[in-house]
């Protein structure tokens, strides 16, 4: 039906009354659901929010502690912090990273080589790290930078400890170095640890101690707003922020002598070689050098790659630790070992002579081993065998003993194996044997031993392969009967109101087994070595007239094999090719304080280059200014109890030198370590 | 107004002085003082939310006369003269609306203003009032509820502002314009059957509306769906307001403390998210103290618009009152997370002129409606 509506007032005035009803019901329901939210928001959601909010607005800005101190075992500074200036970018700062790299490209700030690397540790960094993108930046650079600082928002000079090695490239395969936190670093530390950290040790002291010497980065809040800008207060409020001050990087001290290290550099002068000296009492290393070295402070500035490439290219390869990781026969420095050994096993006895005549060969073999010019001749006993290194004594003696004795005898004295010094990158180096030979040589003709490669290791050559850091460890255990002192070059620490604290010793499995009298064989022998008595010793003359009393053992490494029946002769050898010097030595003979290992590469004879380096090492030891023994370690007399020689020494409390007042007092007394004397008996 | 004893035992109404200059000036003396009430909250929290700017508190002081200028002036127009007034002022609008589309599309951007030397406005805003006032008066001499022709005519009404507003582009302000002429419609008694069959033809729209979206807008309707999604991006407002509301917590951080609208990680703190600072500063004691002055405002105006007398009057007061409350929970709603983000500014707290020009003239209209009312005889 389809009619005219008409309007019927009162009707629609209860149709809007009706509707506005609902109308007001609706609204109050949704004002209820927006209620409800808020209350979510606001006080089931509160913690999450106010935790949110704080995020917001507060920035924890790191503050860096410095790294620790590395001293001498005087209290010499080897490394330590310096301020200055680098350059830093905040990444979420900066509007457009690559147009602003390319602008410090620009200004000579940057190479443009550079920028991959640039980038690379701008981005391994949270967004809100200041990450240094130049470090070691010059007066010039500062003011360079400063004239355009408007150009490059969230890129800032800051003033940061830099690391500083006072004596440039001294000691430094023992030093290590630092060098700033790359992307790889990065993933191996907490990144939390290290934000506000601009370096992380690599290699040596500073890689193995980076623990230490970190210290502990402390932190400051920052109110920032929403630009990331800093700002001062909340509205009108002040607000409550936390500071924690950092605690810094523990100062090392270290058993080096700057002196003696300086002998040691010195001496080797232009060679390539090494020096390992170290305390046989505590396996305090108190020299070692491998030269070439480089100057740390390259790293610690930031090397540029042309710099890196020229030190990896360099064929003198400054950057191999040769002290740790120079691996080379020992030539004869191995006679004395094995004299022990022998005599230990009755294989000899001291007074058994030995017709040496020069040449040496294996029943029915054509193979003759010529013994090098020097070689003495006639009927030798163990000292002139030793003495005047004689190869034919100790190839005869070697075939007499055989591998496996040998091997058997060898092994305790540590060859082949690391010795556990504090630094990371120390090779083993190899003691062969049969055994070892079977597994190393893929053919089965190369895997079978050979008669004559016992003979060959009778003096130190073949297969056998040694560290300088061996051989000086190696040393210090003869020296001192057997006693074993792991090497370290962290001796201890000095506390912020320069105390020392030194670190107990870490002994080792000790080599025993030996008598008494058979020690006291081979170390008379070896101090014949140094001496002119009844013959002069292959290291007499550089050892002469010395205020102290000294062991040694001369080595030649052969590098090259001369063909049978032909002369080695040094000119007509390519210099690389060239046999290495050896010489190992300890001071004094009865109470000894340094053992020294010196190992010159390519450089022949052991006495003529080696020894005189030795020496010039142990006097720089031993002796004060004006040549005398310095008073610590004057000899004692037997009968008087050993003076404490910490009379010696200024108090430990004063800042400056002390630690050797505490390596003094360690155990010197070698005569009758109650550990060689329990085996003894054997 | 109070109740006085006369001698003959009856109780005679009387009126005080303030009620009888409040009559004088068509006005009325609730919907005033809870309008009061929420402009001052609002420049208490825009003199903390602006950044202690008192030079913006004193703009919006200028903002809030020249809105009671208007309210004042439009509550003593006579709703006869607003009924006539209406279709043209809606032509007038729409015309405008037209103007302001072509400029736009001439300039190649947004526009939403109207340049007329001196004077410069949105006529988008006018629309809000005038497409309710062109619904009553196409209703008001119609059979209530209207026919399905009668909608389809009213629809045409709605959608012709809405949609040039729409492509303005003010999504916003569209839907308020859109919402303001539905309202009448509902309230003039749209059938329940049909606001189902019209609420899923607007899911299909809705639909359809997608794709002619602008990438901006679309983009709005992603992050509301998963704010996290783009933190640093679009997802970022809905973050910082969600997090300044929180961590307000029940009591607030305190007046002038609240670090995310201080520090600026809260976007917009002083236009359309300023409630967000309320809800810092003030916790959700001030944000549920807010919302009952809302309430009671919707409400007293829900009231003046049942005490209406003719259809014309009733309709437009009913929408202009729920059209208020529209705003007030779709700026809440977006701003806590409820609803998408829409530049929708939250009424008479907002820093900004037109709008509070444009509600306070509203609120002029309904007084208007409700004070011009003749008394029947007692």
């Amino acid at each position: 039906m389809r009619g005219v509506r008409i309007k019927d007032h009162w009707k629609e005035q209860r149709l809007f009354d009706l509707r506005a009803t609902i109308a007001g019901i609706v609204g109050a329901v949704l004002l209820l659901v927006l209620a409800g939210r808020l209350v979510v928001l606001q006080v089931v959601r509160y913690q999450y929010y106010a935790q949110q909010s704080e995020y917001n607005r507060v920035r924890i800005e790191p503050i860096p502690a410095s790294r620790g101190l590395i001293l001498d075992r005087n209290g010499a500074v080897l490394a330590a912090g310096q301020p200055g200036y680098q350059l830093e970018l905040v990444r979420e700062e900066v509007p457009d990273l690559d147009a602003t790299l390319k602008g410090l490209v620009g200004i000579g700030l940057l190479t443009p080589e550079e920028i991959p690397d640039v980038r690379r540790a701008i981005f391994s960094r949270r967004s809100f790290d200041s990450v240094p993108i130049r470090m070691r930046m010059t007066d010039a650079d500062v003011a360079r930078f400063e004239v355009r600082r408007f150009d490059f928002p969230g890129v800032d000079i800051k003033s940061r400890e830099m690391r500083w090695y006072p004596n440039g490239s001294l000691a430094v395969h023992a030093l290590g170095y630092v060098s700033s936190l790359s992307e790889a670093d990065m993933k191996k530390v907490d990144p939390q640890q290290y934000a506000g950290t601009s370096v992380i040790g690599k290699l040596g002291v500073e890689a193995s101690y980076e623990k230490e010497l970190h210290g502990t980065n402390g932190f400051r809040e920052i109110l920032v707003n929403a630009q990331g800008r800093s700002v001062e207060k909340i509205g009108k409020t002040d607000p409550s922020l936390r500071v924690q001050p950092p605690i810094a990087g523990e100062t090392l001290v270290l058993g080096i002598d700057t002196r003696v290290q300086k002998a040691a550099e010195s001496g080797l002068g232009t060679h390539r070689g090494a020096v390992v000296a170290l305390d046989p009492a505590t396996g305090d290393v108190i020299a070692l050098a491998s030269m070439p070295g480089f100057d740390p402070t390259l790293f610690a500035r930031g090397i540029r790659r042309n710099e890196y490439a020229a030190l990896v290219n360099d064929p003198d390869k400054p950057l191999l630790n040769r002290a740790l990781r120079g691996t080379y026969p020992s030539g004869s420095t191995i006679k004395q070992a094995i004299a022990l050994v022998a005599l230990t096993d009755k294989s000899i006895t001291a007074d058994r002579k030995v017709l040496c005549l020069g040449t040496f060969s294996l029943p029915g073999s054509a193979h003759i081993w010529r013994a090098d010019k020097g070689e003495p001749k006639g009927e030798l006993d163990l000292n002139e065998a030793i003495a005047r290194s004689s190869d034919v004594y100790f190839y005869r003696l070697a075939w007499e003993m055989g591998i496996e004795k040998l091997d058997v005898g060898l092994a305790p004295f540590g060859y082949g194996r690391r010795t556990g010094i504090d630094i990371a990158g120390e090779l083993p180096g190899l003691l062969p044997s049969p055994a070892w030979k079977r597994t190393a040589f893929k053919r089965p003709a190369d895997q079978v031993w050979f008669p004559g490669e016992t003979v060959n290791l009778g003096i130190g050559q073949g297969y056998l392969l040694v560290t300088p850091l061996q051989l000086a460890h190696i040393a210090g255990e003869i020296a001192m009967r057997g006693r074993n002192f792991q090497p370290r070059l962290v001796m201890g620490t000095r506390d912020p109101d320069g105390h020392f604290k030194t670190f107990p010793p870490v002994e080792d499995k000790p080599v025993t087994g030996i008598s008494d009298e058979d020690w006291t064989t081979v170390i008379n022998a070896m101090a014949a070595v140094t001496k002119c008595e009844r013959y002069c010793g292959t290291g007499s003359a550089a050892f002469k007239g010395t205020p102290y009393t000294s062991g040694g053992k001369t080595g030649t490494a052969q590098v090259y094999s001369v063909a049978q029946g032909a002369k080695y002769n040094a000119k007509t050898v390519a210099a690389n090719l060239r046999d290495h010097a050896w010489f190992i030595a300890f001071a004094p003979v009865d109470h000894p304080r340094i053992a020294v290992a010196v190992l010159a590469e390519n450089a022949g004879f052991g006495a003529g280059t080696a020894a005189p380096i030795a020496r010039q090492v142990i006097d720089a030891y031993l002796l004060d200014e004006n040549g005398k023994l310095k008073p610590q370690f004057a000899p004692k007399p037997a009968d008087q109890p050993a003076v404490a020689a910490s009379a010696d020494q200024p108090a430990a409390t004063s800042s400056a030198p002390g630690p050797v007042a505490t390596a003094a007092a360690a155990p010197t007394v070698p005569t009758a370590p109650k550990t060689a004397a329990a085996g003894a008996t054997l | 107004m109070i109740r006085e004893e006369v001698s003959d035992g009856s109780v005679r109404r009387t009126l005080t002085g303030t009620a009888r200059m409040l009559m004088a000036l068509k006005l009325d003396g609730p919907l005033l003082v809870g309008l009061g009430l929420i402009a001052a909250y609002g420049l208490v929290v825009l003199y903390s939310a602006s950044g202690q700017s008192l030079e913006m508190v004193l703009r919006q002081v200028g903002h809030l006369a020249m809105g009671t200028a208007f309210m004042l002036l439009l509550a003593q127009v006579s709703p006869n003269f607003l009924k006539r007034l209406s279709p043209w002022l809606f032509v007038l609008g729409t015309l405008m609306l037209l103007v302001v589309a072509a400029m736009g599309h001439i300039g190649k951007g947004a526009q939403r203003w109207l340049d007329l030397g001196p004077l410069r406005f949105q006529p988008s805003e006018i629309m809000k009032l005038a497409v309710p006032m062109m619904c009553a008066w196409y209703l008001q001499e119609r059979p209530l509820p209207p026919s399905i022709a009668q909608l389809l005519l009213l629809g045409v009404m709605i959608m012709v502002p809405a949609g040039l507003t729409v492509i303005e582009p003010d999504l916003g302000t569209g839907a308020l314009i859109a919402i303001g002429g539905i309202l009448v419609v509902v309230m003039a008694g749209l059938q329940t059957g049909i606001m189902a069959a019209l609420a899923l033809l607007g899911g299909v729209a809705g639909w359809v509306g997608w794709h002619f979206m602008h990438d901006y807008q679309r983009e709005r309707i992603y992050t509301f769906i998963n704010p996290e999604n783009d933190p640093q991006g679009a997802g970022y407002h809905i973050i910082q307001s969600q997090i300044a509301i929180g961590s307000g917590g029940i009591f607030g951080k305190g007046w002038m403390n609240g670090s995310q609208a201080q520090l600026d990680y809260l976007p917009e703190h002083s236009t359309d998210f300023i409630f967000a600072v309320i809800g810092e500063e003030f916790g959700l004691i001030g944000l549920l103290l807010l919302l009952l002055l809302y309430a009671f405002v919707v409400g007293r105006a829900i009231y003046l618009s049942t005490q209406t007398q003719d259809t014309y009057a009733r309709l437009l007061a009913g929408s202009l009152a729920l059209t208020f409350f529209v705003y007030v929970f779709i700026n809440a709603g977006m701003v806590s997370g409820l609803l998408p983000v829409v530049g929708v500014p939250l009424p008479l707290i907002s820093y900004g002129g037109t709008s509070m020009v444009t509600l306070l003239a509203g609120f002029g209209i309904l007084m208007s409606l409700y004070s011009h009312r003749k008394l029947v005889g007692s």
